[in-house]
């Protein structure tokens, strides 16, 4: 019997093959993405009801919104082939720039200063790992350290209360929804639709092609480290407002959020892979299993441990999608 | 006599092209064994074999009188067979002694006495990448003897040599020949080859030509041997006529013009320049002297800038530099000039035949070579170039692509475009050339006109030998 099972087994073999190889397909889509978020509602939810309850979902998207844009930036570097670890001192650097800005000069030039410092941040790192060639790891970790110690000193640590109300409006849900949607659709455009988008997949799947065939490739790594740079100083505008005081440890804990979402979502941290859509079902599911894991009452240290899971899978998927291309 | 390596009718072909076919010899234990041929004559294949790199088509490969299939390259290290690479392959942040017992316990001891053997007076301890050139050879040499290869092949090991240490690898190889050990030297160096070798293989096409005892060899019967018969006039190429100057080059060693209509081949040895200078025209490396293009100096001028004012490279490797692997065939092809048409596209693909529904439908690194090249092509044809570089145009692809891409470059003359074309492969040239610049060491050593095409003569230049 047993034999006869071993048997059945070797038989077996090139019928699953054929499997593997088809799964490899849907491993390509970003469908999976979605599929998984769904799997992951149907198996949490009964332990968690809230999650479903209107207040519970109005939860989820007013945490994903800001997180949202912050990743939609960090994909556009890590489609060039690089890695933006600046954005979470990004984040508080502009926040308290801002709210300080503000308090003196008003919502309009608070929110200026905030995409300003955002942008400055995200030239420097550009310029860097641009013009002068340095690895974008150790550029953006010297300006991650750079920024959030001087969000924090210059504040001695303190945030910023007392924002003007007409600030306090964005943190409302729907204008939010409306910045971070024109947001993704600007930069699903721009990568399906325009030359630079074009640059950036030619940037990141070959840079050596790339200078050949006469992409300027210094301008478009420029461009899409000041475009992560802008990005994350809209989710400081989305979080101080939401906070209603700037705050210079403002996103802190986001990064793995930020990079899970993006892997999840099907951007390649090799290079020359990603799509807004992708990155937007990302954020949705690492928020999803972020709140839920909240309501369920697990500590931060379980939180952490599934999503250094969640990356590590994320990854592996990321690998194995290489593997079915060669 | 006792033999070390016997190849017994071995066969290789890369994607249906054969790249060694039906090649025996053999090479004995104490004696030097020269192999010669032109580019792509198969010697670095045959070497490749030895070395575990891939397994024969056909044939086999004997080494000591037993059966010798080496699957990688680590079982070649094991029994007994040692390459002194071309291009050194020792670690340079590691000390000597740490490359030589890379894979091995670290024996400081035994490193010095391997150093004094081949005659370096230097600490284990010194870091590689202090030594010079010359030096680095005799660590290769004695990282050999730490295994005590019993076989050891030397791959052009004089081009980066100066005189004195050229005569210290000689005496070198002297004494391991003198300990049995059998030795195979390759170079396009003949006068060396018929000097220190003491049996003489000559390889063309993937076939042994000629082989001997070095006395039966002269300088003059291995340039022949290489070459082949006399190849017959070349055809005159349709719409051969020159016109305006297009490109005029002043660089240091490298003096030349390029004119409307022409294409003006360059020949020369792995090595000679020829790369580096097309990298140079086309901006991507820094050249020192006057490039101008239809009278415009192009100093300071990015690639990009370039390919404005009408300038295109294809480069000798597609998979470095030429493709975007995991891009379509459309995005490929719209790389340099992103704002054609559709219509464009599927125009620039019929040109140069690539099948329309490819356009779309996978990454480019599913293509054959040839319709990888045929990308290649499609993707400067679009940037409608008046001057066209083309680096190793027709490597790793088929004859009917080469055939194809041959006509393309007839059309583009025709069209009014100048093409510089660099080929290792002599007959290539000689049948799409209308005048060809012979290199050598980073200099224009020689310019011969199509009617004056000689293979012998432009092989003697690109050797350089006095003779």
């Amino acid at each position: 019997m047993g034999r006869e099972g071993a048997e059945n087994t070797m038989t077996a073999l090139p019928l699953i093959l054929p499997a593997w190889r088809r799964r490899g397909r849907i491993i390509q889509s970003d469908a999976w993405v979605l599929a998984l978020c769904g799997i992951y509602l149907l198996i949490a939810a009964p332990s968690a009801p809230e999650l479903l309850s209107r207040q519970g979902l109005a939860n989820i998207v007013s945490n994903a919104l800001p997180l949202c844009a912050v990743t939609i930036g960090q994909m556009l570097v890590l489609i060039t082939g690089g890695i933006d670890l600046s954005v979470t001192a990004t984040i508080g650097l502009a926040s308290v720039a801002g709210a300080s800005a503000m308090i003196g000069g008003g919502t309009g030039l608070g929110i200026a200063a905030m995409l300003a410092t955002g942008l400055t941040v995200g030239l420097g790192n550009g310029l860097a790992v641009a013009r002068l060639g340095m690895p974008p790891f150790i550029v953006t970790l010297t300006t991650m350290m750079f920024g959030s110690g001087l969000a924090v000193w210059t504040t001695h640590s303190a945030s910023v209360p007392g924002l003007p109300s007409s600030f306090m409006a964005l943190g409302r849900p729907l204008v939010p929804l409306a910045l971070v949607a024109g947001l993704a659709l600007a930069v699903n455009h721009g990568l399906r639709r325009t030359v630079l988008g074009r640059w950036l997949f030619a940037v990141g799947g070959n840079p050596r092609t790339a200078r050949v065939s006469g992409v300027p490739v210094a301008w478009t790594l420029i461009a899409a480290y000041a475009a992560s740079g802008l990005c994350a100083a809209l989710g400081a505008v989305l979080y101080t407002a939401r906070l209603e005081t700037g705050s210079p440890v403002l996103g802190q804990r986001i990064f793995l959020d930020v990079i899970a979402a993006t892997v999840i979502g099907g951007t390649s941290l090799f290079g020359g892979r990603g799509t807004v859509v992708g990155t937007v079902c990302g954020v949705v599911f690492i928020t999803l299993v972020d709140n839920s894991f909240t309501l369920l009452g697990l500590s931060s240290f379980v939180v952490l441990i599934a999503k250094g899971a969640l990356i590590l899978l994320a990854a592996v998927i990321d690998l194995l999608r290489r593997r079915h291309r060669t | 006599m006792s033999f070390a390596v016997a190849y017994d009718r071995v066969s290789k072909s890369f994607a249906g092209i054969p790249a060694v076919r039906d090649v025996s010899f053999t090479a004995r234990s104490g004696r030097v064994l020269g192999l010669v041929g032109e580019n792509g004559a198969g010697k670095s294949t045959l070497m490749n074999l030895l070395g575990g790199l891939f397994l024969p088509d056909g044939g086999r490969l004997q080494l000591a009188g037993e059966r010798y299939e080496p699957r990688s390259p680590l079982e070649a290290v094991r029994r007994g067979v040692a390459f002194i690479h071309q291009e050194l392959s020792l670690f340079s942040n590691l000390t000597i002694a740490q490359n030589i017992f890379l894979t091995g316990a670290l024996d400081r001891p035994r490193a010095t006495e391997l150093l004094a053997s081949v005659g370096l007076s230097l600490s284990p301890d010194t870091p590689v990448a202090a030594l010079s050139p010359g030096e680095r050879q005799l660590v290769e040499i004695a990282k050999a003897l730490s295994i005590d290869a019993r076989v050891l092949i030397f791959d052009e090991p004089t081009t980066s040599l100066t005189a004195p240490e050229r005569e210290r690898l000689f005496a070198l190889i002297d004494r391991l020949r003198g300990e049995g050990r059998a030795l195979i030297y390759i170079s396009h160096a003949l006068p060396d080859v018929l000097r220190i070798c003491d049996d003489v293989v000559v390889l063309r096409d993937g076939m042994v030509v000629e082989s001997g005892p070095r006395e039966a060899f002269t300088h003059d019967r291995l340039i022949t041997a290489m070459v082949g018969r006399a190849l017959g006039e070349p055809a005159p190429r349709p719409g051969a006529c020159r016109g305006d100057l297009l490109l005029e080059v002043a660089l240091e060693g490298i003096a030349f013009g390029l004119h409307r209509g022409e294409v003006l081949g360059v020949a020369g040895l792995m090595g000679s320049g020829r790369t580096e200078l097309a990298r140079m025209l086309f901006g991507l490396d820094r050249a020192r002297g006057e490039i101008r293009l239809q009278g415009r100096s192009l100093r300071g001028l990015s690639p990009r800038a370039r390919i404005a004012r009408g300038m295109a490279f294809l480069t000798e490797s597609r998979r470095d530099d030429g493709l975007l692997l995991d891009a379509s065939v459309r995005e490929n092809a719209t790389l340099a000039a992103p704002l054609t048409s559709t219509e464009a596209v599927a125009t620039a693909c019929a040109s140069v035949r690539l099948p329309a529904p490819m356009l779309d439908r996978d990454a480019v690194r599913t293509l054959s070579g040839g319709n990888q090249q045929k990308v290649v092509l499609a993707k400067w044809l679009l940037t409608r170039p008046s001057v066209l570089i083309l680096d190793e145009p027709t490597r790793g692809i088929d004859v009917a692509a080469k055939r194809e891409i041959g006509r393309v470059i007839d059309e583009l003359v025709t069209g009014g475009a100048g093409v510089l074309l660099i080929s290792s492969e002599l007959e290539e040239l000689m049948a799409l050339s209308d005048r060809l610049m012979v290199m050598r060491q980073g200099r224009i050593v020689g310019e011969v006109h199509r009617a004056a095409f000689d293979s012998e003569a432009i092989l003697r230049l690109a050797l350089g030998d006095a003779s």
